[in-house]
């Protein structure tokens, strides 16, 4: 088992108002599984993941990753464990602006205090993985937004992470490039990654071995 | 977090928006151009000033009306006028051993007339002593006598230029003049002796002490003596004695009391330096100011910085930036900001400073173009400062930002 959460409920209060928008979700995601998040738009698929991601804290509830528990964590911890553990791929605004790729994709590998060797040495091959070794070079807006995309699965795979987070990662793309990037996670799936996919898209979920279904703030019972 | 990386970024920011940028810069620019441009001119104006002191000769002693504290300027300096130092107090001074010759000064500055020509010009009334105490030769006829002192004698030495402008080729020894609507005798006139410092003595005219208080200013006090000491090292014993004379003809004897100011001309140089620190330190005073401002300019900037930017500093915390690298790699952007900005103002303050020298140069003075090393250490060193106080806040800003709030943020 990866990770697991038990009860995660997750408020926000604006002003007096009190918005619950996870209601107790429990999920369970095994190692080298391949899991797809579907469900309506403000259903809670993104709130979920920021907390699987480490992003943000529950208000309530359990969330045990690679086996412990993470609300016993400070800022910094949890920086490092996104660090070294988990790679983000966003829906839009994933690379830094006025950087090249290969510095996009040595990132992650700088925080986590690489030597600058092995940081080039790895940002050249994992973009040549995701067929941009002839793009190193080029800034991210110098990138078609398919291009974007591959060099940001390129950075969340850099500190070889157990876990690997999407949130509409072929949201803004069209059919073409969804189909590199979709291909580029069957890929890491068979290389035996974890990955979690929020999508809208039954084509991008048809890659996944499973479904989990949001409605309203819980997970629904509706299988793939 | 890779440093040359981050200063990269932080240049492609800067470059993306150069108007921004040079808005932003434009405050450090001022003041460090400024201060470069203010230590330097003080320099030079120090310089000058001691090249006047020294071009007047060595081993000599000042004496002005009213008292002062010790390395502060008399006030007679100041133009306050006081009328307690007499001829025969500067005459008494004449024997103490070691002193080779003494003169009173009193100046004004009235028109010349000959014939029909009028020219303004300083009339000094001095000594017969006055060439030696000032290591001047008269270059053509002589200069005046004590007895043509005593006996008011309407006699008178022009300086070197004055002398080409009022007579050109003609011999002016023997020719009357008219200062003050008496007709003087031009006995004499100086070699040339170049400007010294603010004074341009070869268009001044010279004329007996007492002549000049009896006939032209109407007055029966010296506004400056100076005392001409053999050696170096009799200046300080004859100092002594200077003051001890002057008590006791004055009936002083608490010094504290004293209503004139002694002073060797080594002692003078350090009392004209203090005045000019104090300039100096009133200026640099201003230069930060501007230079706070330039600061505030670059918090603002860096605020801005961090609201636009603020989905970048999500995504950095996402992938692993602990508040430490956020903090920094701001601040090293503010520090790039400032430093850039600090450069370009102390390129631009020795531009400044040497255009400045080589004007004043060119107008004669000895004014030295001096930029140290210091004054530039110093000025990178504030820059640095600057940077890294004005861009705490808006760093500290965005380290504590949450990742989640700032991924959010639209
Ligand atoms: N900071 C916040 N303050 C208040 N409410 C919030 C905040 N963030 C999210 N919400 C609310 O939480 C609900 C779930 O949002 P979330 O982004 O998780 O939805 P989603 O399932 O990802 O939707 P979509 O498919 O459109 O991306 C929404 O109703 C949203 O308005
Ligand atoms: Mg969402």
């Amino acid at each position: 088992m990866l990770l697991q959460t038990k009860g995660i409920i997750k408020n926000y209060i604006t002003g007096d108002i009190e918005t619950k928008v996870l209601k107790g979700v429990d999920i369970e995601v095994k190692k080298g599984e391949f899991v797809a998040l579907m469900g309506h738009s403000g259903s809670g698929k993104s709130t979920l993941m920021h907390i699987l991601g480490m992003l943000d804290k529950q208000t309530d509830g359990q969330y045990i990753f690679d086996g412990e528990d993470t609300s016993k964590f400070d800022e910094d911890e949890l920086a490092e464990i996104r660090n070294k553990k988990i790679g983000f791929v966003f829906q839009a605004f994933n690379l830094l602006p006025r950087t090249s790729a290969i510095e996009n994709v040595r990132l992650p590998m700088m925080y986590a205090g690489e030597k600058e060797d092995y940081q080039i040495k790895r940002a050249t091959e994992l973009l040549e993985k995701v067929g941009l070794g002839h793009r190193l070079n080029n800034l991210s807006n110098e990138l078609s937004g398919g291009e974007q995309q591959r060099v940001a699965v390129a950075r969340a795979l850099a500190n070889k992470p157990s876990l690997i987070l999407a949130d509409e990662p072929t949201g803004n793309l069209d059919g073409a490039s969804t189909n590199e990037i979709m291909e580029l996670f069957d890929q890491l799936h068979k290389e035996d990654h974890t990955i979690l996919i929020v999508t809208h898209e039954d084509d991008v979920a048809a890659h996944a071995d499973r479904i989990i279904w949001m409605k309203d703030g819980l997970v629904s019972k509706r299988k793939k | 977090m890779n440093f040359l990386l981050t200063i990269k970024i932080a240049i492609r920011g800067l470059l993306s928006n150069k108007i921004r940028a040079l808005l932003t810069t434009l405050g450090v620019i001022i003041g460090v151009s400024g201060i470069i441009v203010i230590v330097s001119v003080g320099n030079g104006a120090e310089s000058l000033i001691v090249n006047q002191i020294t071009s007047v000769g060595t081993n000599l002693i000042g004496v002005l009306p009213g008292g002062s504290e010790e390395g502060e300027p008399p006030s007679a300096l100041f133009g306050i006028v006081i009328t307690t130092l007499k001829s025969d107090d500067v005459l008494a001074l004449k024997d103490i051993p070691g002193v080779v010759a003494v003169s009173g000064y009193n100046n004004t500055v009235e028109p010349i007339v000959y014939q029909n020509q009028s020219v303004e010009s300083t009339i000094n009334g001095v000594f017969a002593s006055y060439p030696e105490v000032e290591d001047a030769l008269v270059e053509k006829g002589r200069f005046f006598t004590e007895a043509e002192d005593s006996s008011l004698a309407k006699v008178v030495v022009l300086g070197h230029v004055i002398a080409q402008d009022l007579f050109g080729d003609q011999d002016p020894i023997g020719k009357q003049i008219k200062i003050h609507n008496h007709s003087f005798r031009v006995i004499g006139v100086f070699e040339e002796r170049g400007v010294s410092g603010f004074s341009n003595d070869d268009s001044n005219v010279y004329i007996p002490s007492q002549t000049m208080h009896k006939l032209v200013l109407g007055i029966n006090h010296i506004a400056m003596a100076r005392i001409k000491v053999d050696t170096a090292d009799n200046v300080a014993p004859a100092l002594e004695e200077v003051k001890a004379i002057l008590r006791s003809r004055h009936g002083i004897t608490d010094p504290s009391n004293d209503d004139f100011t002694a002073r060797s001309q080594a002692q003078g140089l350090s009392t004209l330096s203090n005045v000019t620190g104090s300039i100096k330190l009133f200026l640099a005073a201003i230069a930060a100011i501007a230079l706070i401002v330039g600061g505030i300019g670059i918090m603002n900037v860096m605020y801005i910085a961090v609201t636009e930017r603020i989905n970048e500093i999500g995504l950095r915390k996402a992938i692993g930036a602990k508040r430490k690298d956020i903090l920094s790699q701001f601040l090293t952007e503010a520090v790039v900001i400032t430093a850039i900005g600090g450069f370009v103002g102390i390129a631009i303050g020795v531009m400044v400073s040497f255009a400045i020298a080589t004007v004043i140069q060119y107008l004669g003075y000895s004014w030295d173009f001096i930029v140290t090393a210091d004054s530039i250490l110093y000025a990178s060193a504030i820059i640095m400062g600057i940077g890294i106080v004005f861009g705490y806040a808006p760093a500290k800003k965005a380290a504590e930002l949450t990742a989640i709030a700032a991924l959010r943020y639209e």
